[in-house]
């Protein structure tokens, strides 16, 4: 099975090849099909190479590649090196799943744009090199899909470049998330001074012996969260991810919820051995995972474009998936990683065609009452907002209340991450039921200006596709408590460093405890929801006299805790007048000054010598009879 | 009689000097141009004398091709300088200094 990995990357990238180059000879629909089909073909390979792995016992597998070296130098050897092991394999399955999804409903939602076939190369080259980041063996070639995909962000960001502020917006994510890199770079170097190699298993079979003070590997490990931060929209980075929503919605989908931005948490789960090594680093993890969780659930909820809310959900629920890893419950990091793939694309490709049903509309104070027009569209979405409030029976459900118990009984100090979970939970619940009433239910406030429709086939399949994934997509994962084995937790145990001290405190807290919290969470969940359903169905008004009761809190929200401004004051700003200071004096004044002063000088001594050349033949004669004389006195002399 | 070869050098040394004062400060670019035939011939006059002196052929050689390619030069150079009197009506060549920088 090994030998035939290179092919799940190699599709895509071929995809991407032909409709990049050949893109110009293609028809519109070609061009789509084309790119389903490379991702079709990585689906189906994915797929055969998890069966392969499934047959294999537990602690066998691993299917691996080599295809050639890639940078030998000196001692450094890099191999293109691919790996297949249970992660992997649930990565793959996501990037390659998902995506095929969400190219094919591409085919309906760029239908008639000019640039359809640059985007479905770019749509090609982000699947390629996300596949590259999931496969590789070592960190550098993961770090070079990891740099692929912020490129294929920033391009598809940005899709719609004629318009300043959507450049600008991928610009924001490209540069923001170079900080983040820049700590990856670090922490590999530093991994590589210590261990000669960068192979991640390796590191992994050397780490817990090596003999290096506690402190590297805390210092590993927080650049390594520092890259994380970036590419994930943590706390303090997460400011690139809402305006990434300026790129077409299924790219958001895409990239910006199910795949690229979990690619952080992967990194984590990668290299979860490392992690546990350092306690501290664990720590600042989950804090910053349940804060940002937090922190953005309470932005989404004043939001009224219906992207940004799900760009602040997105940014909570990777809060979760952080919080998972940060208190050592890889799996359930993973786990939560792939149901929110599901909904939140589902939510996501849901959003868009209510986009495409009103030409572009994404306010939704001009949305409402959409329910009778586009009905495939909303009871997918319903489904999506019932997973991801973790309603029971629903795949958000398995996978957050994993996340909650192990917050729960993996410290007594960590018990308020718990708390905090759950408070997310009850606003998640709140604003995303919110974002479906009022899209769907109440006044439409369009009639005037739009004739809304349910979106092509070729875009509802998708929905009902995921919306099916999005219920039944955490069955693989039933704890114990509810009777299930947790399937997906002993599918990754293998690969994923176990946190003792998780392990050691879970089997203190009692079923009847993990219950109890359950009820705890489900209860917050449904109120979050009847709130929503008062204030947005029952009595519309309610939602004006609140925001007018709570009016500060309210404008903080609205206006995300003014953090873009804290920013630009702090950040941008002084960086903005140290470049034009650099511009305007050092580059102007010294810089210039110099090259310009050496042109004036050498004009300056040239005006002193070209009086010799005068244009008379017979001056020159002289010069050439006194050069002459001075050759034969020098040879008399001699 | 055999002439003493310092004699013939100094002749050929002051027919040198002779061809370059008039290259130098003659203002009639025809004269100029003789003036360099004066140079050449001396240059010829001291060749033909080491020649005899040394009883080697070779400087007698030398002379018949610098002779020829005088008389290349001499056609050449005439040309010039109708060339530049038929453009400037005037052979002077204090005021030919066009390629002045």
């Amino acid at each position: 099975m090994g030998e035939i990995l290179y092919l799940i990357p190699l599709f895509p990238l071929l995809g991407f090849l032909a409709n990049g180059l050949l893109g110009r000879w293609l028809s519109e629909r070609q061009s789509g099909m084309v790119a389903s089909m490379a991702v079709l073909g990585s689906f189906m390979i994915s797929a055969q190479a998890l069966l392969a792995l499934l047959a294999l016992p537990e602690e066998q597998r691993l299917f691996t590649q080599s295809l050639f070296a890639w940078i030998p130098v000196g001692a450094l050897q890099i191999d293109i090196g691919y790996t297949f092991d249970p992660l992997s394999a649930v990565m793959t399955m996501v990037v390659s799943g998902v995506g095929l999804l969400i190219h094919i409903y591409s085919i309906g939602y760029m239908h008639g744009d000019p640039g359809i076939r640059r985007y479905f190369s770019f749509l090609n080259l982000f699947t390629f090199m996300m596949l590259t980041l999931v496969l590789a063996d070592n960190l550098v070639l993961l770090f070079l899909g990891w740099e692929g995909v912020g490129l294929c962000s920033y391009l598809l960001i940005g899709f719609w470049f004629d318009d300043e502020a959507k450049a600008r917006a991928g610009m924001k994510a490209f540069i923001v998330n170079r900080i983040g890199d820049a700590g990856f770079i670090v922490a590999m170097v530093l991994l590589y001074t210590q261990f000669g190699t960068l192979s991640i298993t390796e590191i992994a079979q050397a780490a817990p012996g090596a003999q290096v003070g506690r402190g590297f590997f805390t210092a590993v490990t927080m650049l390594m969260f520092l890259g994380a931060t970036g590419k994930s929209a943590q706390i303090p980075l997460y400011v690139w991810l809402p305006d990434a929503m300026a790129g077409p919605t299924p790219v958001s989908a895409l990239i910006h919820a199910a795949t690229m931005v979990t690619a952080g948490v992967y990194l984590i789960a990668r290299n979860s051995v490392l992690f546990t090594l350092a306690p501290a680093t664990m720590m600042l993890v989950a804090i910053i995972g349940i804060l940002t969780a937090f922190y953005a659930a309470t932005i989404a909820v004043t939001q009224n474009d219906i992207k940004k809310v799900l760009a602040y959900s997105t940014i909570s629920q990777l809060g979760y998936m952080f919080t998972a890893v940060g208190v050592g419950a890889f799996s359930a990091g993973i786990f939560h990683l792939m149901t929110h793939a599901f909904f939140k694309g589902l939510l996501f490709l849901g959003a868009g065609s209510v986009i495409h049903g009103l030409k572009g509309e994404q306010d939704m104070g001009k949305m409402g009452g959409l329910k009778e027009y586009l009905p495939t569209t909303y009871w997918t979405m319903t489904v999506g907002v019932l997973a991801i409030s973790g309603i029971p029976g629903l795949s958000g459900f398995f996978s957050k209340d994993e996340i909650l118990w192990s917050a729960f009984s993996q410290h007594e100090g960590f018990r308020w991450i718990w708390l905090l979970g759950v408070l997310t939970a009850g606003l998640t619940a709140f604003y995303m039921s919110r974002l479906l009433f009022r899209t769907f239910y109440g006044e439409a406030t369009w009639k005037e200006t739009h004739k809304p429709h349910e979106s092509p086939s070729v875009m509802t399949i998708p929905l009902v596709l995921l919306a099916f994934l999005s219920i039944f997509g955490g069955y693989v994962g039933i704890p114990e408590v509810l009777g299930g084995i947790n399937r997906f937790h002993h599918f990754l145990q293998p690969v994923l460093a176990s946190y003792p001290i998780v392990s050691e405190s879970a089997q203190h807290g009692s079923h009847l405890l993990e219950l109890l919290l359950m009820a705890v969470s489900i209860l917050i969940v449904l109120a979050g929801l009847y709130y929503a359903y008062r204030i947005y169905v029952r009595r519309p008004s309610l939602a004006e006299d609140l925001a007018q009761r709570l009016k500060p809190a309210y404008k903080l929200s609205f206006n995300k805790y003014y953090i873009d401004e804290v920013y630009d004051h702090l950040i941008v700003q002084p960086f903005t007048a140290l470049a034009s200071f650099s511009w305007k004096w050092f580059d102007v004044q010294v810089v210039d000054g110099t090259v310009n002063e050496s042109g004036r000088s050498i004009g300056r001594l040239s005006a002193l010598i070209r009086r010799i050349q005068n244009g008379f033949i017979q001056h020159y004669a002289s010069i050439i009879l006194l050069g002459v004389i001075f050759i034969l006195l020098y040879l008399l002399l001699d | 009689m055999v002439v003493p070869i310092y004699h013939v050098l100094i002749f050929a040394a002051l027919l040198f000097v002779i061809g370059v004062i008039g290259v130098l400060f003659r203002r009639s670019a025809i004269i100029v141009f003789m003036s360099i035939e004066i140079m050449l011939n001396a240059v010829n006059l001291a060749f033909i004398a080491f020649s005899r002196y040394h009883g080697n052929v070779n400087g007698q050689v030398f002379v018949f091709f610098i002779m020829t390619l005088a008389a290349v030069e001499v056609a050449v150079g005439l040309a010039i300088i109708i060339s530049l009197f038929r453009n400037l009506q005037t052979s002077d060549i204090t005021e030919i200094h066009m390629m002045k920088h």
